[in-house]
C-alpha cells in the first residue's frame, strides 16, 4: 500500500502553514475590533502549562501564539552529568504519560552503541509493556480530550481502564509510573508470576470497553459536531511540519515505524494500521481507539510468546554492563568487583553517535547520543514528538472558533514534559 | 545509496549502520533542498546542536562544572583508556532527516560550527525547522541567519547564557528571592 494513499478531494488545496513564521498566526492588521486573549499557561486543557496568545475577532480565532518552556526541567543537561546507566530513570520523566517508550528509545540507543544483544524475553516483554503503555497514553488522551469538549463521563470509563494498566505495572515493577524497568541489556527483574493470567484478563477486557467507548462518543450528536471537520491538516502539511503517528496517519498518510522500520520483534506479531483521510479531531480520535484495539492484540500475542519462555534469561549475560545476580556477590569475587565498578563508575560506551527512532502513543520518539568513550554521556537528546506535534496548532487554526481551540489542542495530544523537556 | 551529488558534501560517514553527511556550512541550504527534492528526504525529524568544547581532555567526560571552573578530581572523574578522535570545530548541527515514503530512509546532515559562527535557515526547506532551531540557539547560541522569529523557545527571554553548552555552570545560577532581600 502507498504511503499517501488519496482519496478522491484532497482535505484542501494548498498550504495552510502560515508565513514567514509557521508557528505564529498573525492577525490581519486591518480587522478592528481584536481582542487579545491568554489561553494558559495554567488551564485544565493546556495537558500541562502551555501559553496560546490567540487574537479573537468575535468568536473566531484570528491569530495565535505559543509560548512554551513553562515544563523546562534541564534533563538533557542532567542526563550529561549521570552515568549511562543511571541515565535511565530520567527519560521515563521527559514524557510522563508515555514514560516506557522513553525509557525503551535511550536503552535501545545505549545498546546500539554498545552492539549488545537482548535476550528475546526482554525484547518481548518490552513490546507487552510498550504497547500497554501506548493504551494507557491513549486512555488519557481520550479522557481528557472528551472531557474538555464535555463529555465528562468519558474521563471516567477511560481512567478505569487505565487503572488496570498501572495495576500491571505495579506488579511488575513495583510503581505505577516511571518504572525503570528497562535495563541496558534487558529487565531490571524476571517477569512475576500472576502477570501472565492478569494480562489475559486485561486483554479479554479492553475491546469491549473501547466497544463502550465508541458506543458513548460515535454516534454522539454534540461530540461529532465538535470533532468533524475542526482542525484540519492535509497530509503534505503534517509532513511540512514534522507530525508523525497518529496525527500523521490521521490526515492518510500510511505511516508506522512498527511496520515501515520494525524494531524489537514488530515484524513477528500481526497488526493493522489504522489510517482515516480526514485530518480533522474526529479522524485523529479514529486513530487512536482504533490503535487501542490493535495494541490489545499485540499484548495477547506478547504474552502468548512470553508464557513459552518462562524460565529463560530477562537480561544479556554481559558482565561489563549488566549487573552480576545478587546472590552471587556472596560467593564470587569477580562479581563483587564487576558489581563494584558498575556501580560506582559505570560502564564505559564506545565512542560514537547514534540515532534510534521508535513509533511512540504520539509519533516517532528519538534518541540521539553522542559518546566519548567514558562513562556518562557526551550528549544526550530527545526528539520529541510533541514539540512537533504543537508546530502544527497554528496551521490546524484556519477557520476556527476559540471553542474549536480546545478541541484542537487537544487532539495533537501533545505532553509539555515532552515538549519543554 | 549514494549522496554524491549532494551540494557541498565534505565527507560521508557510515557507522552503526547510520548515514552522516557532514556538509559545508555555507552550502547547507542548497545540499538540504536537494535532499528533500532529489532524494525525497521530505521530513525533518530533529536538529540536535552538540557542543564539543573540552572533547578528548583527558577526565572531560567526567567533570563536574561548578561556579567556580571545572573540578577534575571529582569522583568517576578519572581515567580514560584513549582519549577520543579531535573535532574539527565546536559546534555540530545534526539534520536528521527521513524518506516518509515506500522505501523510507534515514540520514543525518552535519555541519560543523566554531563559537560564534551562523548558518542560514532551513525553515524554507521544511517549515518544522522553526521551533528546533529556536532550541538550538536558545540551549547552544547557535544563531541561523534568515529566522523570522529568533527569539529564545524554552528559557526566559531575559535569559543570560545557553545552558547545553559545556561551560555553562551546574547549580551556579543565582538564588533570585533569597531571604536576605
Amino acid at each position: 500500500m502507498a504511503v499517501i494513499e488519496s482519496r478522491g478531494t484532497p482535505i484542501y488545496f494548498g498550504s495552510r502553514i502560515p508565513q514567514p513564521v509557521p508557528t505564529i498566526l498573525k492577525t490581519d492588521p486591518a480587522l478592528d475590533d481584536v481582542l487579545t486573549v491568554n489561553f494558559g499557561p495554567n488551564h485544565p486543557s493546556t495537558h500541562g502549562v502551555l501559553r496560546l496568545i490567540v487574537d479573537l475577532h468575535g468568536e473566531h480565532v484570528v491569530g495565535l501564539a505559543a509560548v512554551i518552556g513553562y515544563l523546562h526541567t534541564g534533563f538533557e543537561k542532567t542526563m550529561e552529568q549521570k552515568t549511562w546507566w543511571k541515565g535511565v530513570t530520567y527519560p521515563a520523566r521527559v514524557d510522563y504519560v508515555s514514560f516506557q517508550y522513553n525509557e525503551l528509545v535511550y536503552v535501545l540507543a545505549v545498546e546500539k552503541l554498545l552492539q549488545l544483544q537482548v535476550p528475546r524475553k526482554a525484547t518481548w516483554m518490552r513490546m507487552a509493556l510498550g504497547e500497554l503503555t501506548r493504551i494507557h497514553s491513549h486512555l488519557v488522551y481520550l479522557g481528557t480530550a472528551a472531557l474538555e469538549i464535555g463529555a465528562i463521563s468519558m474521563f471516567w470509563y477511560c481512567f478505569r481502564e487505565r487503572e488496570l494498566i498501572l495495576d500491571l505495572f505495579e506488579m511488575v515493577t513495583g510503581v505505577r509510573m516511571h518504572t525503570r524497568y528497562f535495563q541496558v541489556g534487558g529487565l531490571a527483574e524476571d517477569i512475576p508470576r500472576g502477570f501472565y493470567d492478569q494480562a489475559w484478563s486485561f486483554c479479554e477486557r479492553m475491546p469491549k470497553a473501547v466497544d463502550e467507548y465508541e458506543a458513548i462518543l460515535n454516534t454522539n450528536r454534540i461530540w461529532l459536531e465538535r470533532t468533524k471537520g475542526v482542525g484540519r491538516l492535509s497530509a503534505d502539511d503534517a509532513i511540512a511540519l514534522g507530525q508523525t503517528g497518529p496525527n500523521l496517519r490521521a490526515s492518510g498518510v500510511d505511516w508506522d515505524l512498527r511496520k515501515r522500520e520494525p524494531y524489537l520483534a514488530y515484524d513477528q506479531v500481526d497488526f493493522e494500521v489504522p489510517v482515516y483521510h480526514g485530518g480533522d479531531v474526529y479522524d485523529r480520535y479514529k486513530v487512536r481507539v482504533d490503535e487501542m484495539r490493535e495494541s490489545t492484540t499485540i499484548v495477547s500475542q506478547c504474552v502468548e510468546r512470553l508464557e513459552e519462555m518462562q524460565g529463560e534469561p530477562w537480561i544479556a549475560d554481559d558482565r561489563k554492563v549488566v549487573l552480576p545476580p545478587r546472590e552471587e556477590l556472596h560467593t564470587s569475587m569477580e562479581s563483587l568487583i564487576h558489581h563494584f565498578k558498575i556501580v560506582t563508575e559505570g560502564y564505559r560506551v564506545p565512542e560514537g553517535e547514534v540515532y534510534v527512532g521508535i513509533e511512540s502513543p504520539r509519533g516517532e520518539s528519538g534518541c540521539y547520543l553522542v559518546s566519548d568513550g567514558g562513562p556518562k554521556p557526551w550528549r544526550v537528546k530527545f526528539r520529541a514528538p510533541s514539540f512537533a506535534a504543537l508546530h502544527a496548532t497554528a496551521a490546524c487554526m484556519t477557520d476556527a472558533a476559540v471553542a474549536d481551540l480546545i478541541a484542537i489542542v487537544g487532539s495533537l495530544d501533545a505532553v509539555m514534559g515532552d515538549v519543554d523537556r | 545509496m549514494t549522496f554524491e551529488g549532494v551540494p557541498g558534501l565534505v565527507e560521508t560517514k557510515e557507522a552503526l549502520g547510520e548515514t552522516t553527511l557532514v556538509v559545508d556550512p555555507a552550502r547547507l541550504v542548497e545540499a538540504c533542498t536537494h535532499l528533500r527534492d532529489e532524494e525525497g528526504f521530505n521530513l525533518l525529524l530533529d536538529i540536535t546542536a552538540t557542543d564539543y568544547l573540552g572533547w578528548g581532555d583527558v577526565p572531560v567526560s567526567g567533570y563536574i562544572a561548578t561556579p567556580e571552573g571545572r573540578d577534575l578530581n571529582y569522583p568517576a572523574a578519572q581515567g580514560f583508556a584513549r582519549t577520543p578522535e579531535p573535532k574539527p570545530q565546536r559546534f555540530t548541527l545534526s539534520y536528521h532527516l527521513l524518506r516518509v515514503a515506500d522505501d523510507s530512509a534515514r540520514v543525518r546532515v552535519q555541519v560543523w560550527l566554531g563559537d560564534g559562527e551562523t548558518v542560514e535557515t532551513v525553515i524554507p526547506v521544511w517549515p518544522t525547522a522553526d521551533w528546533h532551531e529556536r532550541e538550538a540557539w536558545d540551549m547552544m547560541g547557535i544563531a541561523f541567519d534568515g529566522h523570522p522569529n529568533h527569539v529564545r523557545i524554552l528559557m526566559d527571554d531575559d535569559w543570560e547564557g545557553h545552558p547545553l553548552r559545556k561551560d555553562y555552570p551546574i547549580g551556579g545560577e543565582p538564588v533570585r528571592f533569597s531571604g536576605e532581600e
